[in-house]
Order: C-alpha cells, then structure tokens, then sequence
C-alpha cells in the first residue's frame, strides 16, 4: 500500500490540524493548528494538562478521527483523501492503538481480545493464537491468557490493550496514557517494553503520559496547552 | 473477516443470549412450522384422495340430489326414487351396473351392547362398486333382496364392537326396531381421511327402505358404463334423463349431480388448494412477524455492542465486516428459528396424518423451500440494524456508554 518512503521525509506529518466539537456558543476548540512531524523510529512522548486537547490529537493520528482543518500526510499519504474503509485499512496495517480506558472487549478472553486484529487480517486459527499468546508473554500476561478483563486488574488490562497493539506488528504504536493505572515497577517494565520495540523493531512510538519519569524514555516531549503545542522538549 | 469467522461471532451472541434466541425466533419457527406441517397434510391428503378416487374406478358415476360440486349455497332438492332408478336402468345405453343406496344412522344392539353405526341399504352390484369384499359369511342372495328380507352384513367396526372375537354369523340383532340376522362380515379396510371406512351394516336396499327409512327414497346412485370411453356421453344422457323426469325448465340449474370421479378429484384438489393457500397466507405473516422481531433484537443487539463495534472498527474492521457480523448473526437467528419450525412441522404433520389416517408425503422441495426462505427473512430484516452497525462512527461508537 504505501513505500518505505525516503527517510528524510517524516512518517507522520500534521499541518495547521484544528478540530472543533460542536458549533455556534457550545463550540470546542479542541486543536488550534498543531503542527508535527514525527519521523520513522522515532519515540515520542506528548504531555500536558487535563483537556489540552491530546487524546483529540492522538485520535486523529490514529485516523479514527478527522481533523477539521488542516492536514495530516500518513507516510505522504493525504488521510483526509481517503475513504472510510481505507482509513480502516491503515489503521489495520499500520496502526496499533492502545486507548485511555482500554477498550477490551467484555466477556471475550484476553487472548481473544489480542487475537482481534489478527482476524481481520485473515490469520488462520492456529497461527492467530499462537501470535497472541506471544504478544501476551512479551506484556507479562503468561498464565492469564483465558482470563477475561473483568477477572483482571486495571493494569492487566492496560497489558492485553497493549498485546493487542502489537500484535500486528504495526509501523506505529499510539498509546493514551499506557502506563496510567500500573504502579511504578509494572510502568517500567511496560516502558521497558516500548523501548525494546522502538529501538529493536524500529517501531515508531507516540506516548500520552502525565508522568515525567516515562516521558523520559522518549526521544522528545510534545508539550501541549490549550489545543496548541506550547513547546518540544528533549527529556 | 471470512463468513466462519462471522458465524462463530453470530453463535457466540446467540448463545449468550440463549433466552433472548428463542423468543425471537418463535415467530419464524411457528412460520416454517405451519408452512412444512400444512404442505406435508395437504400433500398427505391428496395422494389418498387420488388413490381412493383412483381404486374407485374411472368407469364410475356418481348421482346425487342437491348440488356438491358446484359452488353457491346448499338448495334443498328432492331426493330419487326408485322409479328413477329403474328409468336410469331401463333408457340409459351403455351402463354396466346402477346400484342405489339409502344411508341412515342407527343404533345396533346385540345383547347388553350396543354401538351407533351407519346403516347402508344397497343391491347387489354395490361390493364391487365399492371395493368391498367378504370377511366371512356371504352377501345378500337374490331373494333377500327381492323381498326385503332382515338380514345384514356386518362391517368390521360394528362387528368387533358388538362380538368381540366371537362369531357373527347366524346371530340376530337389532337396527333400531328390525330384528335382523346376520349373514356376512366385511373385511376390515382401515381409517381414511379421519374416516372409518368399517363403520357400517349393509342391508338389502327393500329392507332399508320398508322397515328403517319407511319411504321408497333413494339417496344416491352409483351407477358404472361398460366404456369408460363413452362415460361423457353417459353422464350427459342420465342429467337429461333426470332432468326431464324431475321437470327441471331449460333455463334452470340442475338440482343434482352426476359426477365422475375425475370431477371429485379436481374438486377435492380445488378445495385442498384453497385451504393451502389460506395456510401460506397465515404462514407468510406470522413469518413476517418473526422477521419484524429478529429486526427489532438486532437493533437492540447493534445499541448494547455499540462499543465493540466501536473496538472492532478501531483496530482496523472495514464498514463491510461489521456489516456482515450482523447480518449472519440475523441470518443466523432465523436460521435456526427455521431449523426449529421445519422439525416442528414435521413432527405435527406425522401427528396429523396419523391421526387422519393419510399416508405422510414429504417433499424434500418444500423443506430446502423453507430453509431458504427462513434464511432470506434474516438478510432481508438484518439488513437494516446490521447496516446501522457499519456506518457507526468509530470515535463515537468507542465513547458509548
Ligand atoms: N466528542 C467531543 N465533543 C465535545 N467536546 C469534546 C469531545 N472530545 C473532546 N472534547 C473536548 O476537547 C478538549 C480536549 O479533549 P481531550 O480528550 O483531547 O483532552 P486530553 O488532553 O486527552 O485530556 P486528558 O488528559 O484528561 O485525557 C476537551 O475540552 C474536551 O472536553
Ligand atoms: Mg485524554
């Protein structure tokens, strides 16, 4: 679907990207033109204050989202030119996402959770579960793979959101807050795992987080503030 | 997403929704049910009609006061007479026998029992018309029926209720006030059509007519031509014949029939036909009904798992495999219903026949029919929730509640 690319040109590209909720008085302006570029391999962190507007920003990099101006160029893919179920398609091979709150599926074990993507990309049966059960002991989870997320611990769930990210092997991992309801020792080794997969498979990471002891893990920290980016930091 | 995947999807929420399954596909079971039960009845019931109309014989006419295959209310008309049957006897060519037949119900008593039966008053060629033969014993002798004498044949039924396993023949009983002894049994020919065919006592027609029926009426002729060929002219001599004596004028309608078999049959048919038809109709909307309802839960279905659509779309499922999730689960819901109503269909039909004592016909047509159909209920009332799913907003769909 989409070339390497030449490695001056950066994977993600946002321009001018606005987005508002609603119109008229009621009217949110969540983005106020964020410009960014992130390159392929790269690792970084955006932080900020409570409804400065990241999730908004990640959910548009994630092309779930569509911005309401400007533009966002996918690997010089123009993702507002594409159609729905192209975006799906990006997202499917492209795109892991790890969301705020989770998002597993209730009442499906976690091993079936993490095999969900492997789905739609056609894996057979055995093949698709041997994956998943890898992805689950790369996050920890060995032993609690037919569990299901209501038997599991916040951060246990926060792990299977993460296997399912990575089961795809995708270009880019975007993840909300991954580390948010772990305590320190599991946030590292969550980190730690990050890193491994940044640094050993060139995966590109984009990391939420409010604490600075994780965002020092990332190559750069996006700084945001009333929908704008406020400044770019080294750690 | 292959349609394995989406049937296993569609399982996994049926069954988690066992309860929930089985209300809504009652409406498609009872469709498919009434569909299947009423197709193998009426199927059922024209092969034995055919085959009894076929046993009787195509050389054979029916004679009847009143009017039983045209349409239009019932008219009172004046039953024959014996001076017709020996006009018909005497003017009409190419006849082979005519054998006239009074029928009154009675009750049969032999010692302390007794049964309600119908008593038959006949002639000598009326056995072979029929289809009738001898048990035990002999039929009525010339003289006997010249002279009305009391003696009788037994049929199967009112032998056994009345004798057991003893034997009939030579003992003396009583229809109504007659004593009567009796001379023959029938063979026993089984249920029809929820009809005991051995549930009569035949007597000499003189007999009937003097000492149970007390008039010189006759109820029907069945009267057989030499030629089964010429049986059209025959037919149309006799209603002239009849018409003429029964002063019936050029512009008005017959008060009786003359009917040959093939006419029964098709009439019959036509009856069988309108009754199907009613059924199809009552079938079609209690389907109709269970689509509506496979409809409704599956937009119950779509609301509740708003957020697993979300999930599924987020991590990469196309518009087209949520789309398809959803509609097997419907197709998969009326599936089953249909499953369920061709069992249950088949089960009623065996239960109906039985007791009809017609044989069950089963056309694997209609099952594969049923299936079908049930099946496109499914895609054809999925379609809507199902397409409600797949144009969900993943963002949206994710903040559900
Ligand atoms: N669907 C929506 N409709 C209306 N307003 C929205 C919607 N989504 C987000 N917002 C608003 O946009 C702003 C940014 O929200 P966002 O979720 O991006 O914040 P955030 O930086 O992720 O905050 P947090 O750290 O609490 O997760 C907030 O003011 C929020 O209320
Ligand atoms: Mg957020």
């Amino acid at each position: 679907m989409m070339d390497a690319g030449a490695d001056g040109a950066p994977l993600i590209d946002l321009a001018g990207v606005t987005k508002v909720f609603g119109i008229g008085d009621i009217a949110v302006h969540a983005l106020q033109g964020i410009d960014l570029q992130i390159r392929r391999g790269e690792f970084v962190a955006i932080m900020g204050p409570s409804g400065s507007g990241k999730s908004t920003a990640m959910n548009i990099l994630g092309c779930l989202d569509q911005p309401s101006g400007g533009h966002y160029r996918f690997d010089g893919v123009e993702v507002g030119a594409l159609n729905r179920d192209q975006r799906a398609l990006l997202r499917r091979h492209f795109l892991g996402f790890v969301f705020q709150g989770y998002n597993l599926l209730s009442r499906t074990t976690a091993v079936e959770n993490v095999e969900l993507p492997l789905i739609y990309q056609g894996y057979a049966r055995a093949e698709r579960r041997a994956e998943a059960l890898s992805a689950l002991q790369r996050v920890g989870l060995a032993g609690r793979e037919l569990h299901d997320p209501s038997e599991l611990s916040g951060g246990q769930q926060q792990r299977v959101a993460i296997a399912r990210a990575i089961v795809t092997q995708p270009e880019v991992l975007l993840a909300d807050e991954p580390t948010g309801n772990l305590d320190t020792a599991r946030g590292r080794e969550i980190m730690d795992l990050i890193t491994t997969l940044n640094r050993d498979e060139g995966l590109t990471v984009v990391m939420v987080t409010h604490d600075t002891d994780m965002a020092g893990y990332a190559h750069r920290i996006v700084r945001f503030r009333d929908g704008q980016i406020e400044r770019v930091d080294a750690p | 997403m292959m349609l394995i995947e989406a049937s296993r999807l569609a399982m996994q929420a049926i069954v988690r929704n066992a309860f929930r399954s089985i209300l809504t596909v009652l409406g498609v079971v009872i469709g498919v049910a009434a569909v299947i039960a009423m197709v193998a009845i009426g199927q059922g019931t024209t092969a034995e009609v055919t085959s009894q109309v076929s046993e009787l014989g195509s050389d054979l006419l029916l004679i009847e006061p009143g009017s039983i295959v045209h349409s239009g209310p019932p008219r009172p008309a004046a039953p024959f007479s014996d001076r017709d049957v020996d006009a018909i006897r005497r003017q009409i060519t190419g006849l082979d026998t005519v054998s006239p037949l009074v029928a009154r119900s009675a009750t049969l008593i032999f010692g302390n029992r007794n049964w309600v039966s119908t008593v038959q008053g006949v002639e000598a060629p009326y056995l072979d018309v029929v289809n009738y033969s001898l048990a035990a014993g002999r039929f009525f002798q010339d003289g006997e029926l010249r002279s009305g004498l009391p003696v009788c044949v037994l049929g199967a039924t009112p032998k056994t209720e009345l004798f057991g396993n003893g034997d009939p023949i030579g003992a003396s009983i009583r229809i109504r006030q007659m004593s009567c002894r009796v001379i023959g049994v029938l063979e026993a020919k089984g249920a029809s059509l929820g009809q005991d065919r051995d549930d009569l006592v035949l007597t000499p027609l003189r007999t009937m007519q003097r000492r149970i029926a007390g008039s010189q009426d006759v109820d029907m002729i069945f009267a057989t031509v030499r030629d089964p060929a010429a049986i059209a002219r025959v037919q149309a001599d006799i209603e002239a014949l009849l018409r003429e004596r029964r002063r019936i004028g050029p512009q008005e309608e017959d008060d009786f029939d003359v009917a040959d078999m093939k006419e029964i049959a098709t009439m019959l048919g036509d009856i069988t036909t309108i009754l199907t038809g009613l059924l199809a109709a009552l079938a079609a909307i209690s389907l109709l009904v269970g689509g509506i309802g496979i409809m409704n839960i599956m937009l119950v279905s779509v609301t509740e798992r708003t957020r697993e659509i979300g999930i599924r779309l987020a991590i990469g499922a196309t518009s087209a495999q949520v789309l398809l999730q959803f509609l097997v689960e419907a197709v998969a819901l009326s599936v089953i219903g249909g499953v369920i109503g061709i069992a249950l269909g088949l089960g009623l039909a065996w239960g109906v026949t039985d007791w009809l004592g017609v044989p069950m016909v089963v056309d694997p047509r209609i099952i594969v029919l049923a299936f079908l159909f049930s099946a496109a209920v499914g895609v054809v009332f999925g379609f809507v929730p199902a397409r409600r799913a797949a144009r969900l907003d993943p963002i949206e769909a994710l903040r559900h509640e």
